[in-house]
């Protein structure tokens, strides 16, 4: 052992050590064969993050292969910082969902604020300038103490980050559910643009390259976030609060327009963002990729505290940092253009043929591990899975059981009263959602749609899963956040492109939650296959348990579409009196695993409604040549609430009512807030004839409902009005609910 | 029209501003950066919104001491046109350009939405598109926009028909129900006394295109057009 290496005085390596590391015993051996030796205290710190859960995804990354990722668009899969997919010529769009759920629980404004600042710096790393944020929060129940300040918390540091940073947040999903008390989940998304020429990937190549380190300087906060990430909460988490970080989105732009203008060079070889697991993951994977090496002098690296050494800065978290390799003989030339932005830069290594990562500190060796190894022979577990019995229990409802109520009026007001349906203006609006003047569907419609500089092309996006529906049946639920995506992609007009998702689920130790993990898995690669939407990215967020008890399953997709027009947008809102009220889809008969009888019956049971993947394959047909033809004047997704909530959605923003009548089969309660997957179209007389046409020859049943206008909203079930409620007082109720709930 | 969009370290709508100026105004314009001193040739000059510098301090205190805000207020001085959109605005009331100051929305938080806005002076060198008194609708996105300012300067302000545009309702009328940020006498734009400088919160090149959702932010960008010939 060096001299050096003793004046850390770093503890003995023991495999108690290693345990408070998270790593298993067996992980532990596995580490000292790999070596062929002990590793001492820094190695082990690399090593431990590296095989993370959070890192490695070593639980899930069996079965996330099945999930399809290849189309001819995509330019690149899963395993970069983020999927590239191609929409015009060589115009692709860079985007990727992350979850920072942990971090925001302990921390709610920074864990959220540094989610968005990770997820941005995954989307230009890669050469791409953010050009949309989304985020899809979920809260535990509106009545659990935590849960205001939390939504507050979380709210605000998505704002503080994504505003600052200047990249629109143009939409997302707030939902809350008991589930999440302990657990709220914060998954943040970002979508850039790229030339595809100027794609950037994160690999050390170039034996003798100089190693750069750029951005913000490193001090001691996150240090073992990812090994944090991985593990289930108890009360003593809250205690962690040094192991979540603090974001400086200041930082981060400077760090974007300095990283671009670097990337215009020649300059460049490769960029890897410091993310979870600091300049350890970005040193192994970069080093791993190419094959090669890198020698870092760690003593070199720009520090922000005293008394940190190595292991401190190879596992700090600091936010707003890149690690770069640069042409040999033009360090100077990066240094220059990083220095005019402010900010630090320093060569604190350089790429090496032997294959190891080798930490030096006053030019003394004091760790060194073979980089592709570590990757390569990371842990990989198939956990045991097993279908729990209660799915069986929670499907035998027999909707018989429970009364049609008489007073539907007040249910329904009562339903845009509950916070999961009720406006989110209170969110959207702290967040900037049209900087950068690309925002063309602002948020409140199906989905948000940005405009392309240099292109006719708009790009749709919206992030959607429903965790009832993936808790009652998880392949089935999942299938339907793949479905329910797309719908609303495709409600703006948009051709579904692919997608990114976020697997948020409990311990997948326990056998139940492993069994929703799998099965979730394998729905969503059903519906990607069906609709032809890969998947390009995602990110698994597992142990989101606190004292034993797990959120519902969370698969959340967010899908992104393609308009070849960008002026042919549609969006969800009415626009006129006297137009024509279209529905697409079956109409529901039940009421099983709806939101209304989780709320109004507090019941969480029933049989999931089946995804349909011709109908949904028809209804996507239908609306981008409808959008095409300029024949639809609003479309909107039927979801939570059921076809009365919807409709009241789509007359709220310009005060029209509607007056539909629905067929008189089944009951009336599975009529108005029944959930089959179902879009709602608003179509002016004129267009009538040609939209039904189309609806034909897609073999889609135009089923034509009512007609826009009025001050109330009035539903008919045959021939007595079963729903007649007024617009105003809905709008009142329904955009007081979250405002009330923060106060 | 020779502009110039001036580059903060944390500026983030410069792109949207040369944007509007050179794709949709047909303007000569560029981007002039924080430690540049060259202001050559141009007959505008814009701070565009943005958190300069981090908006660390207060928003706009630390931008009002870069090499090229020293140009800027010289430039202002001899007569040139100058437009601090949001963060701008702030920086110009931090350098003394525009009188007042800028502090917390009075709801404390972040607010991005479309207000209504009253044209109350057409009379400008930025509002001779717009009729007296008419009604626009533009975004704001700010959560520092309360303008405040002494009574003796605001008399001053009156006096000299300072005041550009007032949040209000949709059929023009100012009271606290439509001020969005507690700004004095719902201000949401001021000009100086001899109107060669505008400052205003809400962001007009937000809405100066066909595909946004109206095009009341072109008149300010056309009048600047006319102005300057």
């Amino acid at each position: 052992m060096s001299k050096v290496y003793e004046s850390f005085n770093y503890p003995q390596v023991s495999k108690e050590i290693a345990k408070g590391m998270g790593m298993t015993e067996k992980e532990f051996n596995q580490a000292c064969e790999i070596l062929g030796r002990t590793p001492n205290y820094i190695e082990l710190g690399c090593v431990s993050a590296m095989w993370s859960e959070h890192c490695s995804y070593k639980s899930s990354r069996f079965h996330l292969r099945k999930l399809p990722s290849k189309g001819k668009d995509v330019v690149y899969g899963p395993g970069e910082n983020a999927g590239v997919v191609r929409v015009d010529k060589d115009l692709c769009i860079a985007f990727k969902v992350e979850s920072h759920n942990h971090p925001s629980f302990i921390e709610p404004f920074h864990g959220a604020a540094t989610g968005v600042g990770g997820i941005l710096r995954d989307v230009f790393t890669m050469g791409a300038r953010p050009i949309a944020a989304m985020n899809s929060l979920r809260f535990g129940s509106a009545t659990h103490p935590k849960t205001p300040r939390l939504l507050q918390g979380v709210v605000e540091g998505i704002a503080h980050y994504g505003n600052c940073f200047g990249v629109p947040t143009v939409g997302g999903e707030v939902a809350f559910n008991a589930s999440y008390n302990g657990n709220p989940l914060v998954n943040a998304f970002a979508l850039g643009l790229v030339r595809e020429d100027k794609i950037f990937t994160a690999e050390a190549s170039g034996v003798g390259n100089p190693v750069i380190y750029i951005g913000a300087k490193t001090g001691k906060d996150g240090i073992h976030g990812a090994t944090m990430a991985s593990e289930e909460f108890s009360e003593s988490s809250e205690s962690k609060r040094p192991n979540t970080q603090i974001g400086d989105p200041f930082k981060e732009k400077l760090l974007l327009e300095a990283c671009l203008e670097l990337m215009q060079t020649d300059a460049l070889v490769g960029i890897q963002d410091m993310g979870a697991a600091g300049l350890t993951s970005s040193a192994f994977e970069m080093a791993g990729r190419a094959g090669n090496g890198v020698k870092m002098y760690l003593d070199s690296v720009p520090l922000r505290e005293d008394k940190m050494g190595p292991y401190e800065i190879m596992l700090s978290e600091s936010q707003e940092r890149m690690l770069l390799v640069a042409k040999k003989g033009r360090e100077q030339e990066v240094i220059d253009i990083v220095n005019r932005w402010d900010l630090d830069a320093a060569v604190i290594g350089e790429v090496t043929d032997d294959g190891y990562v080798r930490l030096f500190w006053q030019d003394e060796e004091v760790a060194s591990v073979l980089a592709a190894p570590l990757s390569d022979n990371a842990p990989l577990y198939q956990r045991v899975y097993s279908r729990p019995d209660w799915l069986d229990d929670m499907a035998k409802f027999d909707q018989s059981e429970i009364p049609v109520p008489s007073a539907l009026d007040q249910i329904f007001y009562k339903l845009l009263n509950d916070p999961t349906i009720a406006s989110k203006r209170w969110v959207w609006e702290q967040y900037d959602h049209m900087v950068q003047i690309g925002s063309v569907v602002l948020p409140g419609s199906d989905a948000a749609v940005v405009r392309l500089p240099e292109s006719k092309k708009g790009v749709a996006m919206s992030s959607d899963c429903n965790s009832r529906f993936c808790y009652l049946n998880p392949r089935e639920g999942s299938k339907h956040a793949v479905a329910e995506a797309a719908r609303n992609v495709a409600a703006s007009g948009a051709r579904p492109l692919a997608l990114t998702n976020c697997l948020n689920f409990g311990n997948p130790e326990k056998p139940h939650v492993m069994y929703q993990l799998v099965e979730a898995i394998e729905g969503m690669a059903e519906a990607s296959l069906a609709f032809n939407t890969p998947v390009v990215s995602g990110n698994v967020s597992l142990y989101n348990e606190t004292e034993g008890n797990a959120i519902q399953p969370t698969p959340t997709v967010v899908m992104t579409g393609v308009l070849d027009d960008v002026q042919d947008r549609i969006t969800s809102f009415f626009k006129g009196v006297g137009n024509k009220i279209v529905l697409l889809g079956e109409i529901p008969t039940k009421i099983d695993a709806s939101h209304y009888l989780d709320i109004i019956h507090e019941k969480t049971v029933g049989v999931v409604p089946e995804v349909n993947f011709d109908l949904h394959t028809a209804l996507f047909k239908i609306m981008e040549k409808g959008a095409k033809e300029q024949l639809i004047s609003a479309a909107h997704d039927v979801a939570e609430g059921g076809i009365a909530v919807a409709l009241f959605e789509m007359g709220m923003r310009s005060m029209i009512g509607a007056e539909v009548s629905l067929p008189a089969k089944g009951r009336a309660d599975a009529l108005l807030f029944g959930e089959s997957p179902m879009m709602i179209l608003e179509i002016e007389p004129k267009n009538m004839k040609a939209f039904s046409s189309l609806c034909d020859k897609k073999g889609l049943k135009c089923q034509e409902i009512g007609t826009t206008g009025g001050e109330n909203l009035v539903i008919s079930c045959g021939s007595t009005p079963t729903l007649n409620v007024s617009m105003a007082k809905a709008t009142a109720i329904y955009e007081k609910v979250i405002p009330e709930l923060v106060k | 029209m020779k502009a110039g969009v001036v580059r903060f370290p944390g500026s983030n709508c410069d792109r949207d501003c040369l944007h509007v100026l050179s794709d949709v105004m047909g303007a000569d314009a560029r981007f002039l950066w924080h430690k540049d001193h060259d202001l050559k040739g141009l007959d505008l000059v814009v701070l565009p919104g943005g958190f300069s510098y981090g908006d660390y301090l207060r928003c706009g205190a630390i931008a009002k001491f870069s090499p090229i805000m020293s140009e800027v207020m010289e430039f202002a001085d001899k007569g040139g046109l100058v437009v601090g959109i949001c963060n701008g605005f702030q920086v110009l009331t931090e350098s003394g350009l525009l009188p007042g100051a800028l502090i917390r929305n009075k709801g404390l938080k972040f607010i991005c939405k479309y207000v209504n806005l009253r044209v109350d002076n057409a009379d400008t060198r930025f509002t001779t598109e717009y009729k007296q008194s008419q009604v626009l609708t533009v975004p704001i996105a700010h959560g520092e926009g309360c303008y405040m300012v002494d009574d003796a300067t605001w008399a001053e302000m009156l006096q000299y028909n300072q005041i550009v545009f007032r949040y209000c309702s949709p059929d023009g009328e100012v009271s606290e129900l439509y001020n969005p940020n507690g700004a004095r006498d719902n201000v949401a734009g001021i000009v100086n006394k001899a109107g060669n400088v505008l400052g205003m919160m809400p962001h007009p090149e937000r809405c100066a295109e066909d595909l946004m959702q109206n095009k009341d932010g072109y008149g300010l960008f056309a009048s600047v057009k006319n102005f300057l010939g």
